[in-house]
Order: structure tokens, then sequence, then C-alpha cells
């Protein structure tokens, strides 16, 4: 049988004390060297696809951001587009920013007056720490209560946890964002209405940017509580939607899963129905689960443009909308990228995080 | 070759829930199985042999519901809560599932799948466990049984992952294996390689076991008794040569029939007309009637009851037309069946 001489020849590859595993350091090494360069292609790519597109966008960048008398004058509007080099041909244009960002130069903000690349540095650990929160509820809520609902399949809880899902997902996030804060802020007073610390709170040193790591990481408990008093809310709200999905999906190949022959066969073993579960299909099941959760992730980022501007959260979603309103070209580029980058690196882990849990599955 | 009767199933009946209701899917089935003996069961899919299979471990989908005795050593099997019911599972019997592709699990490694049982009912450490599965891997001859350990199953072949189905099988040294189609998803030159295997262990390790096949090719070679089911009843009995060599049910006679060079005979395959029946449409009397040659107009009103004919034989059909004295040029090992006589074979217009 071919697949039994391939199979020993990946077993002679990779076992070291009796473990088998596909994954070697070198195997892994060019699967990161291939797709890292994929993945620059990609950015380039998607560097000329927010360039034409905020370019196509009818409006004046000056009449933007220059005031009505300003605007009166020729000569400021002219110099305004010299500075930010938009008196030149778009293509033009294109090759310098592509040049500067050789250089790592995103530009500059013409709302802010600073590099892009401070604001992002400034905005992106924000946005991190909330979507990060966001993806954990979901996946330890969503994982949870999908897996819980398809055992019980059927039953009463089954349906509860199904109307929750459904619930979840077709709400809009603005609406749970303002009812959230209404209620929440508003009417009970349980969180802070927005921002990141508390008015008395000075930021943690910056290690990571997360306020609530950094807090961890300096010790400083009081600091973390104020972090993490701000975050839940928003973070919760942010979740909402993707505990839904990701509810609904886990629910739906636990079921797929359960009905294999091999869960069968874990319970012609005798073993425990949990055990059946938890070793048995909870595994399996997370391969898809991983998968969503990649996409769902990228769901999460644009939703922070929402969330964020409700809960007067700083990150990168705020900075998106501004930019956006104020055809602020550079930081509307800054964002595409960041945003991209992020993708390119979820998607990348999802699948390392694949091959660790499928043996069958080679990187390549 | 039996010493003592291990498991005895009477009137086992099990009700299962379709989409259209309640349906009788086995009919009151009794057997044993004795001590190191090799019971098949055979018939098409749909003959309820599968669900006797499942049945007596309690493995039937929700909703269904299950009638008789399954006892084993002495106990009920079917009153037994879930958590006995568990430990009778994998420790005293144990199964082998048809399709070793799908059987094992795709993403466990074959140490955690062949210990974690063994682990769990025989309360042995890690290491303990994994000898016994060293052990057990030689006794199905995997080459290289560490090596095994560490793998995962896409990495061998059909027969070398039955192989391993059956060394987790026997794990906890059961009493009774019950093997589920065992070679139906193989090649034919690696079935034979297993069932060998099966008779060999049965041979060494006195462990029963019961062979569930529509192949009869493969019961006649190993095991020692014979059950031919159709439309969830047994309609059949016997010892395999005797059955085999001289079928007196025109259903078992069918089955011979389409088997490939049926018995060395020269008489070319012949497949039985029709289909099995369905258990939403299942035919009154004698459920083979639609598609039996010998059918009388009795046979679609009255269910014919499984009779003793003589040698240990059981017969469950009333015309009977295939008894020695009335077939045609009998058939060579007809000598071994004395029918009795038996006023319910009189033929009724």
């Amino acid at each position: 049988m071919t697949c039994g001489t391939l199979a020993n020849l990946a077993v002679i590859n990779t076992s070291l004390r009796g473990r088998a595993r596909r994954v070697t350091p070198a195997g892994l090494g060019r699967f990161l060297g291939r797709r890292i360069g994929i993945g620059l292609v990609l950015m380039v790519g998607i560097t000329l696809v927010a360039f034409v597109l905020t370019h196509l966008v009818p409006g004046n960048p000056a009449a933007a951001n220059l005031g009505q008398r300003a605007l009166g004058d020729p000569a400021i509007v002219k110099a305004f587009n010299h500075e930010y080099g938009l008196d030149k041909p778009v293509v033009d244009q294109y090759v310098i920013y592509l040049g500067k960002l050789l250089h790592g130069n995103l530009g500059i903000s013409e709302q802010s007056h600073r590099a892009v690349v401070t604001d992002l540095a400034e905005y992106v650990p924000a946005t991190i720490e909330l979507a990060l929160f966001a993806i954990v509820i979901s996946l330890v809520l969503g994982v949870g209560l999908g897996i819980l609902a398809a055992v019980r399949r059927g039953k009463l809880v089954d349906g509860v946890i199904r109307v929750i899902s459904l619930l979840g997902v077709s709400m809009p996030t603005f609406w749970v964002a303002l009812l959230a804060f209404y209620l929440f802020f508003f009417r009970l007073g349980w969180f802070p209405s927005g921002g990141r610390l508390g008015p008395a709170v000075t930021p943690p040193g910056n290690i990571t940017g997360l306020y609530t790591v950094d807090a961890l990481l300096h010790g400083d408990w009081s600091l973390f509580a104020s972090a993490l008093d701000h975050l839940v809310l928003p973070g919760l709200v942010l979740g909402i939607y993707t505990v839904g999905t990701m509810v609904r999906f886990t629910r739906a190949s636990v079921l797929e899963v359960i009905n294999n022959d091999y869960v069968r066969a874990a319970r012609v073993k005798g073993l425990s129905e949990w055990t059946v579960i938890r070793r048995h299909v909870v595994r399996p099941a997370l391969l898809g689960i991983a998968t969503v959760s990649g996409v769902a992730f990228g769901s999460l980022l644009s939703g922070t443009v929402l969330v964020e501007n409700i809960f007067g959260w700083p990150g990168i979603g705020q900075y998106a909308y501004n930019s956006a309103i104020n055809l602020d070209l550079p930081a509307i580029m800054g964002v595409s990228m960041v945003v991209a980058f992020i993708y390119i690196v979820v998607n990348l882990l999802v699948d390392i995080l694949y091959s660790i849990l499928d043996p069958r599955i080679e990187l390549r | 070759m039996s010493t003592g009767t291990l498991l005895e199933v009477e009137d086992l009946s099990v009700r299962l829930r379709t989409a259209r209701g309640i349906r009788l899917a086995v009919d009151h089935v009794s057997f044993s199985i004795g001590q190191g003996e090799i019971l098949g069961i055979a018939g098409e899919s749909g003959s309820g042999k599968t669900i006797t299979a499942l049945s007596l471990l309690g493995l039937l989908p929700g909703g269904s519901r299950t009638t008789g005795r399954v006892v084993l050593d002495g106990r009920d099997l079917l009153t037994l809560h879930r958590r006995e019911l568990r430990s009778v599972r994998g420790r005293q019997v144990s199964m082998v599932l048809q399709d070793p592709m799908t059987s094992l699990h795709p993403l466990l490694r074959i140490e955690v799948q062949m210990t974690e049982h063994v682990r769990t009912h025989l309360a042995m450490s890690k290491d303990q466990a994994r000898e016994r599965a060293l052990e057990m891997l030689a006794a199905v001859r995997i080459p290289d049984p560490e090596q095994a350990l560490a793998s995962h199953p896409h990495q061998f072949s059909g027969g070398m992952r039955q192989r391993i189905a059956i060394a987790m099988a026997l794990a906890c040294e059961p009493r009774l294996i019950i093997a589920d189609e065992p070679t139906t998803a193989l090649d034919v030159t690696v079935q034979a390689g297993i069932l060998s295997l099966l008779d060999q262990l049965r041979r060494e390790r006195g462990v029963s076991v019961m062979i569930i096949t529509h192949d009869l090719g493969v019961l006649s070679s190993i095991s020692d008794r014979l059950c031919v089911m159709y439309g969830g009843r047994i309609v059949e009995h016997g010892v395999t040569r005797e059955v085999l060599g001289s079928p007196r049910h025109p259903y078992t006679n069918g089955l011979m029939q389409a088997l490939p060079g049926a018995s060395g005979t020269g008489v070319p395959m012949r497949p039985i007309g029709g289909s099995p029946p369905s258990l939403d449409d299942m035919p009154s009397g004698c459920s083979f009637h639609p598609r039996c040659d010998y059918a009388q107009v009795s046979c679609s009103s009255k269910v014919p009851p499984l009779r003793p004919i003589g040698g240990g034989r059981l017969l469950a059909c009333d015309p009977d037309p295939l008894a020695p004295d009335r077939s045609e040029p009998s058939s060579s090992g007809a000598a071994t069946s004395v029918p009795v006589p038996d006023p319910l074979a009189e033929q009724v217009p």
C-alpha cells in the first residue's frame, strides 16, 4: 500500500522518544518561509487595492481637512496638496508611497499631523486587546455552549442555547452596543462609560501595549482591575455576534462528529460519556472551529469600528473611522495594511494550529 | 469445542423508533454462544443482525426498546444500569466494527486508543497499559508494535488497521468479541488473514467470537455454528458445516447460490430476486415469502415458527421444500441432518 510506505517514511522521519509528530522544525521553517513570502506579496497587493480604492473615492482631501477660509485661498490648497504629494500623478504617488513603505514610513496623517506609524503604534494595541478579549470570550462561551447543546440535542438546554445564539447573530452590533451602554452604564452603573482606564489612573509602562497584560506584568493589581473594568463591556458587546456564530458552528460540527464510527468505537470500549465527548468528539470538532475562529477574528476587527466609537475606545476602529470621514489617505492606507497584516497572521496561526490538531495534515 | 455456555440470548426483541413510528427490528431471537466458540450470524443488510449485536451492549440509538434476556455469567445485561453496562463493554464483551478506516480515531495516537479502556477497566498505570498494548499488538502480528503505538491510524493499511482494532478489542481480555462484518471493508487477500487471526485467538485465548456477516463464505471457514437471519428473525440455525452443506431454508439456499463459485458445484451464481424488506414495509407471514421460489399461499399469512428439525438444527419454514426426502437430487452433504416428521410441513393449498 502506497499510503503505508509514505506513512513509514514519515514515522522514520519524526519518531523520537516514540512520539511521532509530522511537524519537524525543518518542515515548519520551510512552511513559515513560504507563507511569509506569500504574505509579503499579499501585502503589496493590498497596498495597490487600498490605494486605488481610496483614490477612486470622489472627494477632496483638502476640502475635508482645511477650514472654510483656507479652502477659499488657492495658494493654501496648493500648498496642502503639495505637502501631501497630492499634486503628482496617481501612479507617481503610489510609487513614492511604496518607496517610503520600504523604509517603514507610512506617511504623515493629514489629521493628527503625526507619522501614521506613531498613530498606529498607539491605537493598534488597544484594538488588539479588545479583539483578543472578545475572541477568548467567544471561544470559551461559544465552544462550551455549542458542545453542551450538541450533547443535549433536542432537550430544553439545546433549545435555550440555540435561541441565545440566534439572538447573538441577529442583533446588530450597534444596537447591542447602545443598549449595553444605556443599561450597564447609564441605568445600572456597573461599568464605566468608556475609555481604557479610569481618570485617575496612569497607563502602565509600555511592554505589550495591552493594558491588562502590562498591568499584570508590572504586578499592579489596581491598575489591572481598572483596565479590566473598562475592557469587559465593549469586549462582550464586540464578542456577542461571534459567540452566536461559534455556538452554531460548534453545535453543528459536534453533531457531525458524534455519529462517526470512531465515536461508537469509543463507547463500545466502555469509556464514560464525558471521556467520549472530551477526547473523541471535541478534538475533531476543534478542527473546523479553528478555521471559523480565524474568520471570526476578521469580522471582530471590522466590528471594532462601531464598538470603539460608541465606547470611546481609542483603537484603530475609531482611528479608521476618523480617517475615513476626513479622507486622511495615509492613515486609511495604514489602517488597511495593519488589518490585512493581522488577518494574514491569524490565518497563518490557524493553519499551524490545524497541523497540530490533525496529524494527517502536513505543513507545506 | 465449547466447554460451557458463555452468553445466552433469549427472546430478544428490539423496537426501533424510525421516522414513521416504532418498528420491530429484531423479533424474538434466541441463541447462545459457548466458551471459545465462534458463532456466525448471517443475513443481508436490514436483517437485524447488527441491531441484535448492538442491543446486547445497550448501544442502540435513543428511543429504542429492547426486551428479552441477554445473560452473561448469570447477569442479565438488559437489566444493568448504565454504569454497570459500561464496565461490561470493552471489558467482558468487546466489539470490532466493520470499517477499520472509520472505526479508529484519526487524530489520536494508537497508544491512546489502545490504552484508554485498559486503564479505565483494569485500573492499570500508564506503563502497565502500554505493556499490555504492546503485547496485544504482537498477538495480532503487527510488525514493530513500539512504532505502531507512536503512530496514527492513517499510517496503516486497512488490514493492519483491522488488526489494531482487534488488538484493541482484546486488550482487556474480554470473554466475547463481537465482530460486525470484520472483513467486509477489506481486500479479499487480507480477509483470510483476519479470519485466521480470529480463529487463532479463540484457540489460544479461549475467547468466544460472534461474527456478523452477509458473506457465508466468511463463516464457512471458521464459525462453529450459524444463525441465518431474515427480516429480524432467525430462519435457520445449526452447525455451520451442516447448514451450509445442506441448507434447508430457501433463504439460506438463496444466499448459498448467490455466492460466487458456490461450493464448487459448478452451478452458476444466482442472485436472490427482489430486495430485503425495509422495517417500514415488512411483509406479512414469513417475511421472505415475496422473494421465495417455493412460496405457497399460506406463507403470506402465517409466521412459521422456528422449530427443531433434528441434529440440533432449527428451521423456520413450514413448507420445508428443501427437506432431503423431497428436494430434487439431494445435495451432497445432506446425510448429516435427519428431518423430523412435522405436521406443519404438510403442504397447504
